[in-house]
């Protein structure tokens, strides 16, 4: 099983975590995008095959939502931190 | 037959390849990306129907090497929205005659499909279904202990079990086939009406000019094309993305597994959406068994020991009788998943470039309708009423086609 590095936690199995998809920021200014721009935030995806940004959170444990980077090719995770770090 | 058996072994000659290599030209009119059952499906009713030949499927790895190699070919049409409900019927009737159409044996076998409902909700949801099921003309019916411990009498429909069945939504129609042959006949026929199947031909790019298609990039050599159709299933958003087109797409790894061999004892498909499991068994007298989709989206084709260990939880509680029976093999696909659990079939906003993705964990059963109905729209500029509801801009119309509660888990 891949294992994932909680940033709180340490190296756990990815089985106590739940998988929140890639970093997909919200439109800077929400009022001033038309309706397409809405759609490919809430829709569209990058799908990145390769490393990617991407939420986790551990549900199994200390209930942290936090960043990974990792290879979506390998499962290889890159590196784990906490949002703003 | 083995007349010709004989003839072949005693003369020493190879039979006729079922489709050949060919060197790589430098222009067709149509080129399609991805040598699964769509690609080939496509490629086939385009030469087929509309007399479009001068068309190469340009396959990565060898054909059948994704999902349609994979998958464990259920095929039915009891979905939960009208739209989806015709279109995958015209699929089923599509299979049904395809060993005819053929003349090769793609071993289709109509046995009945069986959706469990372990709570009031499913039992719900299965009433609905069987409604819009049967509007649209579909065999399919609710159904309760009872009957289904007729139809399969080694379930257990007692209340013993943690969540125990209270019925099923019965689809006599739904049946399973032989996936690779599916693929092989395609690809025979295509190739004998003069579609240029190249394997071990990746794409590495596509060239757009203004907006409109004019050329795709392989490791063997630059194709001029004014059409290309993106059947590339898990990895679509790969090629989407060298076209400049945004797809609403997530690859998700799907896991299968089999049994050793049994003598015959399942003659139905059953799947649980609350338990997240299903099996049938194949003419070997294989289990063949699957859930849902990984935990994580990821293009790694690796197995885990969680997905076995959990669906051999959930079998047994349907069939207890399975306690010693050993798991041979598995394996997993990737699938690109869509919000709305339906696929992404059409047109983009470059022109040339046409989708024909988004097929989940649910598509195999869909290749011959959307080859067809694709083929029809290359050839005619006109997309067709069927499959007009799965436009990529649904996305952007609110207009999605919601197939969730029939797609998740029974494929
Ligand atoms: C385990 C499993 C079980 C499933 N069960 C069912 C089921 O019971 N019923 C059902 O209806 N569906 C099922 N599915 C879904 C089904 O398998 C797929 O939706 C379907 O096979 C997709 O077919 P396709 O031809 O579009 O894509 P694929 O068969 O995946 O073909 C895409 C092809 O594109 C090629 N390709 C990718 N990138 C490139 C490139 N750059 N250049 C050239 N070629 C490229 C790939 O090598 C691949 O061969 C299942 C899937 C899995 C994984
Ligand atoms: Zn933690």
């Amino acid at each position: 099983m891949i294992q994932v590095e909680c940033p709180n936690c340490g190296l756990r199995n990815a089985s106590e975590f739940r998988y929140g998809g890639e970093v997909n920021p919200r439109p800077p200014q929400p009022l001033a995008i038309g309706d397409a721009e809405w759609t490919d935030y809430i829709y569209m995806r990058r799908n990145a095959a390769g490393v990617q940004t991407e939420w986790w959170y551990h549900r199994n444990g200390c209930g942290t939502w936090f960043l990974a980077e990792r290879d979506t090719k390998t499962n290889a995770v890159v590196r784990t931190y906490l949002w703003g770090k | 037959m083995p007349n010709k058996l004989l003839k072949q072994a005693l003369s020493g000659q190879n039979p006729a390849r079922m489709w050949r290599d060919h060197d790589l030209k430098d222009s067709y009119d149509v080129v399609i990306i991805g040598g699964g059952a769509h690609g080939l499906a496509c490629a086939y009713y385009l030469a087929r129907h509309h007399g479009l030949t001068n068309v190469a499927v340009l396959e990565k790895r060898y054909i059948g090497s994704g999902g349609s190699g994979r998958n464990t070919t259920i095929i039915r049409s009891n979905y939960l929205t009208p739209e989806g409900v015709r279109f995958y019927d015209e699929s089923v009737k599509l299979y049904e005659q395809m060993s005819a159409e053929f003349d090769f044996n793609v071993m289709f076998s109509r046995r009945g499909h069986l959706t469990l409902a372990h709570t009031d909700g499913a039992v719900r949801t299965m009433r609905r279904r069987a409604e819009v099921n049967q509007l649209q003309g579909v065999d399919s019916r609710l159904i309760w202990p009872e009957e289904i411990k007729r139809l399969c009498p080694p379930i257990d429909v007692s209340d013993h079990p943690r969540y125990p069945i209270l019925g099923a939504l019965y689809h006599p129609p739904g049946g399973i086939i032989r996936h690779d042959a599916v693929v092989w006949g395609y690809a025979h026929h295509a190739d004998r009406l003069g579609v240029h199947i190249h394997q071990l031909t990746e794409v590495t790019g596509i060239a757009v000019q203004g907006e409109r298609v004019t050329g795709v990039q392989t490791n063997r050599g630059f194709i001029k094309t004014g059409v290309v159709l993106n059947a590339t299933a898990g990895w679509c958003t790969t090629i989407a993305d060298m076209a400049g087109v945004k797809l609403p797409i997530t690859t998700f790894p799907l896991q299968a597994c089999v049994t050793e061999p049994l003598k015959p004892f399942l003659d139905v498909i059953i799947v649980s959406g609350s338990l997240h499991v299903y099996v049938s068994q194949s003419d070997r007298g294989e289990l063949v068994m699957g859930a849902s989709v990984d935990p994580f989206a990821s293009y790694s084709m690796n197995g885990s020991l969680a997905f076995v260990e959990n669906l051999a939880g959930h079998m047994l509680e349907l069939f207890p009788g399975l306690r010693h029976v050993r798991v041979l093999r598995q394996w997993a696909g990737l699938c690109d998943m869509t919000p709305d659990f339906s696929p992404v079939m059409g047109v983009t906003p470059v022109a040339g470039f046409l989708v024909d993705v988004g097929w989940g964990t649910w598509g195999f059963k869909a290749s011959p309708v959307s080859g067809k109905r694709m083929a029809e729209l290359i050839a005619t500029g006109r997309t067709p009423d069927l499959i007009h509801p799965f436009r990529l801009s649904r996305f952007y119309e609110n207009d999605l086609v919601g197939e969730k509660g029939a797609a998740s888990v029974g494929h």
